[in-house]
């Protein structure tokens, strides 16, 4: 089908278009319009800088220390938010007794959290993780909550008439129905995650991304700053797509809309 | 007139329901409900909306108690689901990350029986619903009128002794929905079941059905009885066929309009 075909190669390369015109403009414009090197560095700059903090600022171990650290807190936040979510889905007693501590929880901004748990835990990577523990458990326990919630009464029912028992109502109906949107939940842990984290990092600690972020500032190094914001949105992308990659994988039985990264 | 043992009785069944909200009446669905099935036969339930039909069924698969009187299914009384009943919905319910197969035997799994088992009869009942080659699509495969062949294979499969269906084609086009009534007419003649029917088509009544019953308007009561006395009852199209089909879906639209006029009485 070549009809079919064509619009999306055509937008391909529009989208292609777009970056290269966006580098281009980045590389040239500054110049054009004396914006000094230290306010906005060319794109060949911040290449430059990208290559020697490899070799003189460990520039991996950072990127690995970060990102090490996203994917812990992520999965621990996540576990976190599916288990409670579930235990709140199913107990709407234990929902009504802890409501409003999540809700003010849910409320006060995490991030305003990672001074004390440096104070608390000092420059090492526990903090940072928690910061993102904290921040990753919102989103997923409320979509797993709610999808526990929202289940058509008549599919429990109909377990039900088959004389099922709490357990496994549970196990073949609820649980198997959070799954579409724990997935939605992910998504947005996965890029919440590496803002807790470098938050976690831009407090206190002389390792990971956010430090090296810091570092840069200090030395009025702003093409390193710029390399450091774009590792970051890296692992992002990164954790995103492998997200969405067990997403396919997971919600094989839904119909392809439902479930696109789109 | 039959000789064949109750299956399914309701004795003086009343059903209130408690206030959604304080100041707000309590809600009596049905009220004073007697019903007896014979083993084998096929009885629909008609009325208005909110007659209470559905309320009657629940109860009759054990969901809820009555507030008065009692369900009894084979003499002993319903106060919990139990494996003789089940019951089948106008939404066919299949849970969409399990494969047509898998649906079916959710009732099977759900009482213990062990996988090659239940594969087995998953697939025999699949052969005799229409429905095989689809054993490992997933619902959103399927058309609403596989979907519901799907469904009420799933309410086969665990063997129930009564089947109690709430407007179980009532979603479908009309053709598909022929094609359904004529399957089910058969499954239930082959298998001698017992069925409790309600529709809001009184010609799907008549066509599937040895009795059909009137409610009135809420709180439900039964108003009236119509012994359906025609052939075929395990072939609706030939029934539908017949002359006298038209006097029956006559004299129920009367009926449903005395149950109209008692509510403004």
């Amino acid at each position: 089908m070549t009809s079919a075909g064509q619009p999306r190669l055509g937008l391909i390369a529009a989208s292609a278009g777009v970056l290269v015109a966006f580098l281009a403009a980045w590389e040239w414009l500054p110049g054009l319009m004396h914006i000094p090197e230290f306010i906005l560095p060319p794109g060949s700059r911040v290449w430059l800088e990208f290559l020697r903090v490899q070799q003189t600022e460990n520039l991996w171990l950072h990127t690995g220390i970060t990102a090490l650290e996203v994917i812990v807190g992520f999965v621990l936040g996540s576990l976190m938010g599916l288990v409670i979510g579930c235990v709140l889905g199913v107990s709407p007693r234990a929902e009504l007794v802890l409501s409003p501590y999540l809700l003010a929880l849910q409320i006060a901004p995490k991030v305003a959290f990672a001074p004390l748990f440096v104070m608390w835990m000092g420059f090492t990577v526990y903090p940072k993780i928690l910061v993102a523990v904290l921040i990753v458990f919102f989103p997923v326990m409320v979509n797993v909550l709610s999808a526990i919630r929202t289940i058509d009464p008549d599919l429990i029912n109909l377990a039900r008439t088959f004389s099922a028992s709490r357990w496994q109502i549970f196990r073949m109906i609820e649980y198997p129905a959070t799954m579409s949107p724990l997935f939605s939940g992910l998504r947005i842990a996965s890029t919440l995650a590496v803002i807790g984290v470098v938050v976690g990092e831009l407090v206190g600690g002389n390792k990971g991304l956010g430090y090296l972020l810091t570092y840069g500032e200090g030395q009025g190094n702003t093409a390193l700053v710029m390399v450091s914001i774009i590792m970051l949105t890296l692992i992002g992308i990164v954790a995103y797509g492998a997200v969405a990659l067990a997403e396919r994988r997971v919600l094989h039985y839904l119909p392809r809309a439902q479930h696109t990264t789109a | 007139m039959t000789a064949a043992p109750t299956r399914i009785e309701y004795r003086k069944v009343t059903r209130r329901f408690a206030p959604q909200r304080k100041g707000a009446e309590g809600v009596t669905a049905v009220i004073d409900v007697d019903l007896a099935i014979a083993d084998g036969e096929v009885v629909s339930l008609i009325g208005p909306s909110g007659c209470g039909k559905s309320t009657l069924l629940n109860m009759g698969a054990g969901l809820y108690l009555p507030s008065e009187g009692e369900v009894l299914v084979d003499g002993v009384m319903v106060d919990r689901p139990n494996p003789q009943v089940a019951f089948m919905l106008q939404k066919d319910l299949l849970l969409p990350w399990r494969t047509i197969r898998e649906n079916i035997e959710l009732g099977l799994q759900i009482r213990g029986v062990a996988p090659a088992e239940r594969r087995d009869r998953a697939l025999r009942l699949m052969e005799r619903c229409h429905l095989t080659g689809f054993a490992d699509h997933h619902p959103h495969q399927l058309s609403g009128g596989m979907r519901q062949r799907a469904a009420l294979a799933r309410t086969l499969a665990v063997e129930p002794l009564v089947l109690l269906m709430d407007e179980p084609f009532s979603a479908l086009d009309a053709q598909t929905k022929m094609v359904l009534q004529a399957d089910l007419a058969r499954s239930l003649a082959d298998e001698r079941k017992t069925a409790l029917f309600i529709t809001h088509d009184l010609v799907e009544s008549v066509a599937l059905s040895d009795r059909v019953l009137v409610m009135s308007r809420r709180p439900g009561r039964i108003i009236e009885e119509l012994v359906v006395d025609l052939p075929d009852r395990d072939n609706p199209f030939g029934r539908r066929q017949h002359p006298r089909v038209t006097e029956y879906v006559k004299a129920l639209t009367a009926l449903l309009d005395i149950g109209h006029q008692e509510l403004h009485a």
